[in-house]
């Protein structure tokens, strides 16, 4: 370990061993990534340039290439499975030899996501696109506060139970520092509701996405600290017919690397039009205070 | 799970952009024993129903 490196957050053998079971079970209805992976194609759907090599990163199962391929100035589109559920992983690809690297709820796993970034922006083109449509936040927002305040009223101390999610000015700066062009980052939030707070358990089984952290409570929860989670979800966030809310907030990121087609600033000075005669106005010479 | 099927052929367009993840060379294609070989890095990166596993711990060392 060196002083640079990310801290390890993430139980990776953990993470695998239950996105296994629950590929066996294939009891998830999650509406989520299909809803995520359509939007995703409706947003390249407007990017007026041809992506001959594109990469799907990590997203989970089908993937990306079933709403990508229908659009036709996407081709080739490869997909880099579940290694990103790996500390050491590094991208396998030459320097400029991708068009488009696009990910759907992936990069949360990702302790250093600085470092992975500047290989996508390596691993692109120039003028190639990076998308990424990763949660936020403000995702489980509810489930967070709920169980810390259970947890300290029942147990005398609170474990992380959620793990920590990037917010969007965060990504947004971390696209900067990778060196990519024109970063695009926004954001939506989604309510997704449930009959009671096993629904969600449910659902988040069915994911692969209970507690991954390697400083998670590794006593089995308590019978009270459940009944009180359960009784303060209930209290603060239902909705008036009872059913609980749950928010998942997406964060949509994009960026470019650079190229010299691509809009740039002026520089300073070389302005041909004055401000004054825009605005209609005299222009005070610089010390002089205005009257 | 079909295994009597022909090994999948890896497409050529994949292999011009894939490099070894440790060293970033280029890989040499084995066919025979569905391989992707690292010279300078002397490890074997397995293909699995056409897919390249490209994890240095799933790789085979080999002697250069």
């Amino acid at each position: 370990m060196t002083a640079m490196s990310a801290p390890e957050l993430f139980d990776y053998d953990l993470i695998r061993a239950r996105q296994n079971r629950a590929r066996l079970d294939g009891q998830s209805d999650d509406v989520l990534l299909p809803r995520v992976s359509e939007e995703m194609a409706e947003r390249l759907a407007g990017v007026l340039r041809d992506f001959d090599n594109a990469l799907d990163l990590g997203t989970p199962e089908p993937g990306l290439s079933g709403p990508l391929s229908a659009l036709p100035r996407v081709n080739n589109i490869r997909r880099a499975d579940r290694d990103l559920l790996n500390r050491d992983y590094v991208l396998p690809f030459a320097e400029g030899s991708l068009d488009l690297v696009a990910s759907a709820l992936a990069l949360h796993w990702v302790e250093d996501l600085p470092g992975l970034l500047l290989q996508i922006r390596r691993a692109l083109k120039p003028d190639g696109l990076f998308t990424a449509a990763v949660p936020g936040g403000d995702t489980l927002i509810e489930l967070r506060e709920a169980f810390s305040e259970a947890e300290a009223d029942t147990a005398g101390g609170v474990s992380p139970r959620v793990i920590p999610f990037a917010g969007v000015r965060d990504l947004g700066s971390l696209l900067q520092r990778a060196g990519f062009a024109l970063p695009v980052v926004d954001s939506e939030k989604i309510t997704v509701r449930y009959g009671d707070i096993f629904g969600l358990f449910r659902d988040l089984r069915a994911l692969g996405a209970t507690n991954p952290l390697l400083a998670r409570s590794k006593t089995p929860l308590r019978r009270e600290t459940l009944a009180r989670l359960a009784e303060i979800y209930q209290e603060r966030f239902s909705d008036p017919d009872g059913r609980l809310r749950v928010t998942v907030e997406i964060v949509w990121m994009s960026g470019w690397v650079p190229h010299e087609s691509q809009q740039k600033p002026l520089r300073p000075g070389s302005a041909r039009h004055r401000l004054a005669d825009a605005l209609g106005t005299v222009e005070i010479p610089s010390g002089v205070k205005p009257s | 799970m079909p295994t009597v099927n022909p090994p999948a052929q890896i497409d050529p367009k994949l292999l011009e952009i894939l490099v070894c993840p440790l060293t970033k060379a280029s890989l040499e294609y084995d066919a025979e024993k569905q391989e992707l070989i690292s010279r300078p890095a002397k490890l074997a990166y397995p293909i699995r129903d056409g897919i390249p596993i490209m994890l240095p711990e799933e790789a085979r060392s080999i002697e250069g």
